[in-house]
């Protein structure tokens, strides 16, 4: 019990360490460039609170990741890449991006402001209901694209195809896309891109392509556990884009 | 939203992933689950975690993000303006200082940065300076966030400058040293941190929201695509820089 609350703690420290230089950046702008009361509608209290809570919550969220889905997740990972079919392994791939991504903590947050601010512009209907409609489908399209990524990447590993060729072709492809898109849905696209590489997605994913890397001969681990990631960051722009060109 | 309702929609986002993992285990490859009160227990935190952390977003990150991006582009803070005139994009540059300190100061400290550039320190044999790649690294980053919203302050299309940047990252990528390719494009991931991304993005939408003529929709993205993009750039520059020096070293060397 004792060790639990130890690493509880190293977790909080480990957190806090991350919102330190957030912290010290935003007081010496309100204390020495800005000084000015905080504006209209936002208090100290709240703003100490709700940091408070992100600590808390981080922390418990990253620990609860370490002792449940992390060991779960890997030992999943390793037994595919080891010994299965490869449909069975493709589904599996497909199915692990998909889930951590849905689940990912930036995803949702900047969903949810994307479908504030396309509502607001009036593209969607501006009741809540549609907001919501919208910041789900848009989660799940970028889901969609992480388990089509990491079944790409799988497939890479397996069939031993050069990462960069992929990397450059999903680049063309973006730029194309980018022509045709409505200007809109753009910048939503491209940020998706960078959201999806975070918290849960990362380390389970780099735990898929590296184990698989290892049970063939012949694979660099290292070269490609990063390969997944790298398809899952260009992958969600192209579906986005994709995702604009239809609906808008 | 109450924290009640937020409990709930978090259950249903992580269901997906609990449904996964559970159903491979048990329908597929058919082991029993180790340690799994322990197990459970790290789901039951999971829920918990997020839950308080898109509270505390709501109250806390995002608000800091767009308070600071509406103090520092209000009319009482910047330069006093003569009638008539326009105002230059030069004037905001406390905006500019502030999005090149908050992308630089939460990249070089970042945990997981330090451990990779290390590795890639020992991997290279020496080419590669671990503190200079952190440099390089936390250098992409603060670019990337600056250059962002001076595009907003100008209303510039964001393509463009993706676009560009896109062509650079693949010229590069031809000629880079083929073993500094992976870290670069990790490195773009590594730096937008969970708490980071939302007031990046807060910063992003708010400055759009306050200065005159731009639109949240148009101008307001782009901030986290440029700062997973630059980081790319400057670390593959840093190794062309490096092996370009090395090769003259050696070059001095022998004659």
């Amino acid at each position: 019990m004792n060790d639990l609350l130890l690493s509880f703690v190293k977790q909080a420290r480990d957190s806090f360490r991350d919102l330190i230089p957030v912290l010290l950046v935003m007081a010496f702008f309100q204390l020495i460039v800005i000084r000015q009361p905080l504006p209209d509608g936002i208090s100290f209290v709240d703003l100490w609170l709700g940091l408070l809570s992100v600590l808390i919550g981080l922390t418990l969220f990253i620990k609860g990741l370490q002792i449940g889905l992390f060991p779960m997740g890997e030992s999943l990972a390793h037994a595919f890449a080891k010994k299965s079919s490869v449909i069975s392994l493709m589904v599996f791939a497909f199915a692990l991006g998909f889930g951590t991504t849905i689940a990912e903590p930036a995803l949702i947050a900047v969903a949810g402001k994307a479908s504030e601010i396309v509502s607001a512009g009036g593209m969607i209907d501006s009741s809540t209901s549609a907001q919501q409609r919208f910041a789900f489908e848009l989660r799940l399209v970028v889901a969609i694209s992480v388990g089509s990524a990491v079944l790409l990447g799988v497939l890479r590993i397996l069939k031993g195809w050069p990462l960069h060729y992929l990397i450059i072709a999903g680049y063309v492809v973006v730029m194309i896309l980018t022509l045709f898109a409505p200007t809109e849905i753009v910048g939503i696209a491209y940020d998706s891109g960078g959201v999806t590489t975070s918290t849960i997605t990362v380390p389970l994913v780099t735990a898929l392509g590296v184990g698989l890397a290892a049970s063939i001969k012949g694979r660099n681990p290292m070269l490609d556990g990063f390969g997944l990631i790298a398809l899952a960051s260009v992958m969600p722009i192209i579906f986005v884009l994709s995702y604009g060109l239809i609906l808008l | 939203m109450d924290f009640i309702s937020i409990l709930i929609s978090t259950s249903l986002d992580i269901a997906p992933i609990i449904a996964i993992i559970f159903g491979f285990q048990y329908l597929v490859i058919r082991k029993k689950v180790h340690h799994l009160p322990q197990v459970l227990l790290g789901f039951v935190l999971v829920l918990l975690g997020l839950s308080l952390f898109l509270l505390g977003l709501e109250k806390a990150l995002f608000p800091m993000g767009s308070m600071m991006a509406e103090q520092l582009t209000s009319e009482a803070f910047l330069p006093a303006l003569a009638d008539g005139v326009q105002r230059h994009w030069s004037d905001y540059y406390w905006v500019y200082i502030f999005a090149f300190t908050i992308g630089a100061s939460t990249t070089i400290a970042e945990p997981s940065l330090i451990a990779v550039s290390i590795k890639a320190g020992e991997i290279s044999g020496g080419t590669i300076n671990p503190f200079i790649l952190r440099i390089a690294v936390a250098l992409g980053m603060a670019i990337g966030i600056t250059l962002g919203s001076w595009r907003i302050v100008m209303g510039l299309p964001l393509q463009g400058f993706i676009l560009g940047a896109y062509v650079l990252v693949i010229i590069q990528t031809l000629r880079s040293p083929k073993s500094i390719i992976p870290l670069a494009f990790d490195s773009g991931g590594v730096t937008t941190s969970t708490i980071t991304v939302p007031i990046i993005a807060a910063l992003g939408l708010g400055l759009a929201n306050s200065i005159p003529g731009r639109d949240p929709l148009m101008d307001g993205f782009g901030m986290i695509a440029l700062a997973c993009l630059f980081p790319i750039i400057t670390v593959m520059g840093y190794a062309q820089i490096a092996e370009w020096l090395e090769k003259r070293n050696q070059l001095k060397k022998e004659s």
